[in-house]
């Protein structure tokens, strides 16, 4: 058995060695060769990822090479200005926020932001965000709507962090702050779903008029670790948790609680940034200009509602 | 024995969780549930809620009737929730209707802890928004006990919306000039806490309440180490600024009425 490839998925080690491979033939220069590998690699491609289960789509959404808020500004925005801190305690590295230009028009973009090497995911606590991430994000956001300018939410956390710091110094308070304070601003926002959507620490900044999810993403109201955890008391049983949980985009498209799924390039995110970046970028200004039609208070109005939708009971006749 | 779950049948005696002293129940009753020796404050029912923060036959439940779907098709749901119907007499773990406190009519809700771990998916975010509805409508200031480990697993991510829902519609009742008291107790954590009972103009909560974001086995198992004595406690939570007042019980009405009285002052209907 072959070891692991870094930075590959138990699923995707097929694609990884023929990826080996074409770097071989490429040195030599064969070109009768490369053509052959390239063509078996896109078939393999379309084979691995055509059917992928709840839980292979939740290692995806966790891919190592899987790109991060910052990846997508690099290529999506210009005249990327970044802020920082919550004027009363820190700066977050574990969220980003700041201000720039897509396709000329002025934005706001938050997100949350994972580290590529140790040493970048202890900076940014693994996308964790502790209160003073989701104070800043508001405070930044506030200023968006003051100025009108629209606002872009990426989320990628594995959830919001669980730590002595963050109890003593409100988390709980923040997310709710945030739920509240999204809900009245005056401009466009677009909330998309980039990686995991971990739980409240996700939800924290998508309180969005159109939230959408890369067709990768993951959302969910716990982790398939934890979920197995309190069902059969074995965490390992995780693969059969993210089943029940539906929590994949096209789940989430079902259940009314997401607008629209956005595309990646074939396999995910991870095998071409500026395809995804590029396909990210279409999506959101396509939903950009329908909500700038709207004035501010129509757009408050229709995202109260639409949260107040979501969903479903019976009730009984009438007293 | 029964421990913290102060209401099971007939059983006459209880054993205080926290210093072991046996309590006759008509002792307990008599001291809003509270052990005379050491002030431990058992968990009570939204009954006993009701019972002690409202004027005597002001209560007016609404929406009694909403029940909880599967959309999920969970392992197991439906027979907890028909588990959790039967132990409680209630058809989820919130309940809201209209009644009055020293005479001021207000909009009041309880959670229930006993029905599934005062989970919130669907049915108690729905209830709780049009809580915060009517209270808006009819100008009445709206008081909320909450106790829960927060949002309801078996209903995915739609009890996850909920937090936005309810937190959305506060935003509406803020701006409209009404106040929220809330009055989380023990325990109340997660996507409760980190919703609308963290978003009280007021908050309120009793000695020893057990309050946060994270559980704190999750939190140990994520820092490698044990949490010090008293964390996350309501007495905690008042050191860091998080709530405005830990009260006992018995004073809970006073505290409450006594803070309309000022807020309210202009609006008695
Ligand atoms: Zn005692």
């Amino acid at each position: 058995m072959p070891g692991v490839s870094p930075g590959w998925l138990d699923f995707e080690q097929p694609l990884a060695e023929l990826f080996e491979r074409l770097e071989e033939v490429n040195a030599l220069g064969v070109t009768t060769e490369i053509k052959k590998l390239q063509q078996q690699i896109e078939e393999l491609k379309i084979k691995l990822y055509a059917n992928l289960t709840p839980w292979q789509r939740v290692q995806l959404a966790r891919h190592p090479r899987r790109p991060y808020t910052l990846d997508y500004i690099e290529r999506m925005v210009t005249n990327f200005v970044e802020l920082h801190g919550d004027r009363a305690f820190a700066d977050d590295p574990a969220i980003v926020a700041g201000l720039g230009k897509i396709d000329e028009i002025p934005f706001a973009i938050i997100g949350h932001q994972k580290g590529k090497d140790t040493k970048e995911k202890l900076t940014r606590n693994f996308g964790m965000p502790h209160p003073e991430g989701y104070r800043k994000a508001l405070r930044i956001m506030e200023l968006a709507a003051r100025n009108n300018v629209p606002i872009l939410c990426l989320i990628d956390t594995p959830g919001a962090y669980p730590g002595i710091g963050a109890e003593e110094r409100g988390q709980a308070e923040a997310i709710a702050r945030n739920l509240r304070e999204m809900a009245l601003l005056t401009v466009p926002v677009i909330a998309v779903v980039t990686g995991e959507g971990g739980s409240g620490g996700a939800l924290a900044i998508a309180v969005g008029d159109r939230v959408l999810m890369q067709e990768n993403a993951v959302y969910s109201v716990i982790s398939p670790e934890g979920c197995a955890a309190i069902l059969w008391r074995d965490g390992s049983r995780a693969e059969e948790a993210a089943k029940v949980l539906k929590l994949t985009a096209p789940d989430l498209l079902n259940l009314g609680v997401i607008d629209e799924i956005v595309p990646e390039p074939l396999g995910g995110a991870h095998h071409d940034w500026d395809e995804a970046a590029r396909l990210l970028k279409k999506a959101v200004m396509a939903n950009y200009h329908v909500l700038n039609t709207l004035p501010g208070e129509e757009l408050v109005s229709r995202r109260i509602e639409k949260f107040s939708a979501i969903g479903v009971f019976q009730q009984g006749e009438e007293k | 024995m029964v421990e913290s779950s102060a209401r099971s049948g007939e059983t006459l005696w209880f054993r205080c969780s926290r210093c072991g002293e046996i309590i006759y129940r008509k002792t307990l009753e008599s001291n809003f549930y509270i052990c005379n020796r050491c002030g431990y404050h058992f968990r009570i029912t939204p009954e006993d809620y009701i019972r002690i923060i409202l004027d005597d036959g002001t209560w007016e439940e609404i929406d009694a009737d909403i029940l909880a779907l599967d959309p999920l098709k969970f392992p197991k749901y439906q027979e907890k929730l028909k588990e959790a119907r039967a132990k409680t007499g209630h058809a989820d773990a919130f309940a809201y209707g209209r009644g009055r406190t020293g005479g001021v009519p207000v909009v009041f809700g309880v959670m229930d802890f006993n029905f599934i771990g005062g989970s919130m998916g669907p049915v108690v975010g729905e209830k709780v928004a049009r809580s915060v509805r009517l209270a808006r409508n009819e100008r009445r200031p709206l008081i909320i006990v909450a106790t829960s480990g927060g949002a309801r697993m078996q209903e995915g991510i739609l009890s996850l919306m909920q937090m936005a829902k309810t937190s959305a519609e506060l935003a509406l009742l803020r701006r409209d000039g009404v106040p929220f008291i809330s009055v989380p107790v023990d325990p109340c954590t997660a996507g409760v806490m980190a919703s609308f009972a963290s978003l009280g103009d007021v908050i309120i909560s009793e000695p020893g309440a057990l309050l946060g974001f994270a559980g704190q086995r999750v939190i140990e198992d994520t820092i490698g180490q044990k949490l010090p004595e008293g964390f996350q406690r309501a007495e905690f939570m008042l050191k860091h600024g998080l709530i405005d007042i830990v009260t006992p019980r018995r004073r809970l009405k006073e505290t409450i009425v006594n803070i309309l009285s000022v807020l309210w002052h202009g609006e008695r209907l």
